[in-house]
């Protein structure tokens, strides 16, 4: 119940444990429960402003020549990116469960901004943690925080990015317990969290295959989605794990290339360890010593991935592979300047790979990528890559 | 005989646990800080094994395994120490590690080297009864004793916790990470009281002053004392074992006076 294969599990400090055990009840109890899931879809429909759109780019499907492209347009959500799926759920689950506070991770400031908003929202104290070197790359989303009443704590220890805030939020939660649930934003973390946070992100692989469907009349070829922890590449392929004939690709951070120590390729170039309240893989050293990882994405500078992508790697029914720093930067340009869409520099990493192979497709097939955010938040820094001065 | 279970045997006094951070500030001062802790009247000392992501620490012991890791100090080092040590001293030995770093040496090969080198049991903070299975049949294989935690939230857990307790139950004083604690709640104590003599108890998280020391133990077999060590290992370095020594005979004696 706990595990995918042998991977997940609860490897969290007794302390945790009590809570944790409330959680998978309140879970068990209101994922069943027909006024909390009415309630969800409310927020999902006219809070968030799903259904996401499918949206064909035909400038790229033709350029490329190959697949006809689709993109699955989460970037056009509430707070710009799929993240807000996931917090709507969490935080109505904790406003269930009692809980007056709740404190959250953040790398580039996706998740903190969607917790920030969910909380003012329903009325919860927030509390973000977030890596001192992440809160310099994405100083306008820490403001951003602030302006819908967060806290924003930056994280000093360890390299001090998306790992140490994790690290961070956890020994808060242990802290505290009584008044506070701890919105993990990935499929990371110890049970129920990857299989709670990828239920409350299935809603974006459902939504493909009814639109898909629905425009094609037939499922499509293949789905790519860019990878950190992996919650926008579960919410994409989960509805699909039984439609065998359907390519489900997830697309890591290469930073400047899985052959130099500057990457955050965990299925790639990683190993099963144990960490953050789960076995999966992680980029460590021989000695289990968890290594510092590097990707112009803030959101896929992460040392670990969700336990079920494990699975899914282990069993071959999902192929992963690694995407530069440099490659994601001009499919960043690319996109933007192709179809009028800025992408998140994370989603840029799935634009960036949908460009290799569309051309190798046939035209009667259909390939979707996840676009999980829109790219406001990374035009500072990716004129900061080029050398570019901007004053604000 | 497993060296813990003996200590908890004698029940003269009350137990005294401490904990340093291998190769904090480095590999020989260690040593040196072991010896000591045993002249000084510990009764067991649990060393900490530098982990890149100490995620049940408070600050102090956090800056410790940042020292450790600087120092360069790995488990294969530790392991040495302790063959070395263990020609001279008989006092029960535990690691205090992360479950990644036995993972990734190999469960196997980790309790082996445990049993070769003389380290009677682990502690893991990130593996509670639900994950203990993990590394179980390799440690019964060696001898080595998986020390099992409670804290003042396990009030639904406490018999099944206490079903498969070894060597003795470490009780986590209060909620949180480890540190020092100036104000020691002790919720605790009606778990304790709960289990009575089943298993011995030692208390941990936040004592670090020869009074709380004393109050502590009289609600259990033992007390654990951690961030307040290596706070006087962070402060004078090399030149601690002095200190430490003093520190802990304070302690000591403290906890030997009758009420």
């Amino acid at each position: 119940m706990t595990k995918f294969g042998e991977f997940g599990g609860q490897y969290i400090p007794e302390t945790l444990m009590q809570t944790i055990a409330e959680l998978t009840e309140a879970y068990e109890f209101y994922r069943e429960d027909e006024e909390f899931q009415r309630e969800l879809k409310d927020l999902y429909d006219n809070y968030a402003g799903r259904p996401s759109r499918l949206y064909e780019a035909k400038q790229m499907s033709q350029q490329l020549g190959g697949a006809k492209i689709y993109l699955k347009r989460e970037d056009l959500n509430h707070t710009g990116s799929h993240k807000i799926n996931n917090v709507l759920g969490q935080v109505l689950l904790a406003k269930k469960m009692g809980k007056r506070r709740i404190i959250a991770e953040t790398g580039a400031g996706q998740h903190g901004v969607a917790a920030a908003t969910v909380a003012a929202l329903l009325g919860l104290e927030c509390q973000v943690f977030m890596g001192y070197e992440d809160t310099q790359r994405q100083a306008l989303n820490v403001f951003r925080m602030e302006l819908l009443g967060a806290t924003v704590t930056p994280v000093m220890s360890g390299s001090r990015t998306l790992k140490d805030a994790v690290n961070a939020a956890l020994k808060e939660w242990v802290s505290r317990i009584d008044d506070t649930h701890y919105v993990i934003g990935s499929v990371v973390g110890p049970a129920p969290f990857p299989r709670m946070v990828r239920d409350f992100q299935k809603i974006i692989g459902e939504e493909i295959k009814e639109q898909v469907l629905e425009k094609e009349g037939k499922l499509p070829t293949a789905i790519v989605a860019c990878l950190g922890g992996g919650s926008n590449a579960m919410g994409a392929f989960y509805p699909f794990l039984e439609d065998k004939e359907v390519r489900l690709i997830g697309c890591e951070a290469a930073g400047h290339g899985v052959e130099t120590d500057k990457h955050a390729a965990t299925l790639t170039k990683g190993s099963v360890g144990i960490l953050h309240g789960m076995k999966s893989y992680f980029c460590q050293d021989g000695y289990g010593q968890i290594t510092e990882v590097h990707s112009i994405s803030a959101g896929l500078d992460y040392p670990g991935v969700g336990p079920e992508h494990a699975l899914l790697f282990e069993e071959k029914r999902a192929e992963y592979v690694a995407v530069t720093d440099d490659e994601a930067v001009e499919a960043f340009y690319y996109l933007s300047r192709t179809e009028g869409i800025i992408p998140a520099i994370e989603s840029a990493h799935a634009v960036a790979h949908a460009m290799k192979i569309a051309p190798l497709m046939q035209a009667d097939e259909v390939l979707v990528i996840n676009l999980s955010g829109r790219g406001d938040k990374d035009v500072a820094a990716i004129a900061r890559y080029k050398g570019v001065q901007i004053h604000e | 005989m497993n060296r813990i279970v003996k200590a908890f045997q004698d029940n003269r006094r009350k137990k005294l646990i401490g904990f340093l951070t291998g190769g904090d500030p480095d590999l020989a001062t260690t040593k040196e800080l072991i010896l000591e802790m045993a002249a000084s009247g510990m009764d067991i000392i649990e060393i900490g094994i530098p982990f890149s992501d100490p995620a049940a620490e408070g600050p102090i012991i956090e800056r410790a395994n940042i020292r450790g890791i600087a120092s360069r100090t790995t488990v294969d080092h530790l392991f040495e120490m302790v063959a070395e040590l263990r020609k001279e001293l008989q006092i029960p030995i535990l690691f205090m590690t992360y479950a990644n770093l036995i993972f990734a040496y190999g469960k196997e090969r980790f309790m082996k080297n445990c049993e070769a080198s003389g380290i009677d049991g682990i502690i893991v903070p990130d593996l509670p009864l639900e994950e203990m299975g993990e590394f179980k049949e390799a440690c019964q294989k060696h001898g080595v004793i998986q020390i099992s935690m409670l804290a003042p939230t396990s009030t639904a857990r406490i018999e099944k916790i206490v079903a498969e307790a070894e060597g003795f139950l470490y009780c986590v004083s209060s909620l949180g990470v480890t540190g020092m604690r100036e104000n020691l709640a002790t919720s605790i104590a009606p778990l304790i009281e709960k289990i009575g003599s089943v298993v011995p108890c030692a208390i941990g998280f936040g004592i670090s002053t020869p009074k709380q020391a004393k109050e502590m133990s009289q609600l259990a077999d033992g007390v654990i004392i951690g961030s307040a060590i290596v706070a006087i290992i962070e402060k004078h370095g090399k030149k601690s074992p002095g200190p430490m020594g003093e520190f802990i005979k304070e302690i000591r004696k403290e906890m030997d006076t009758d009420a």
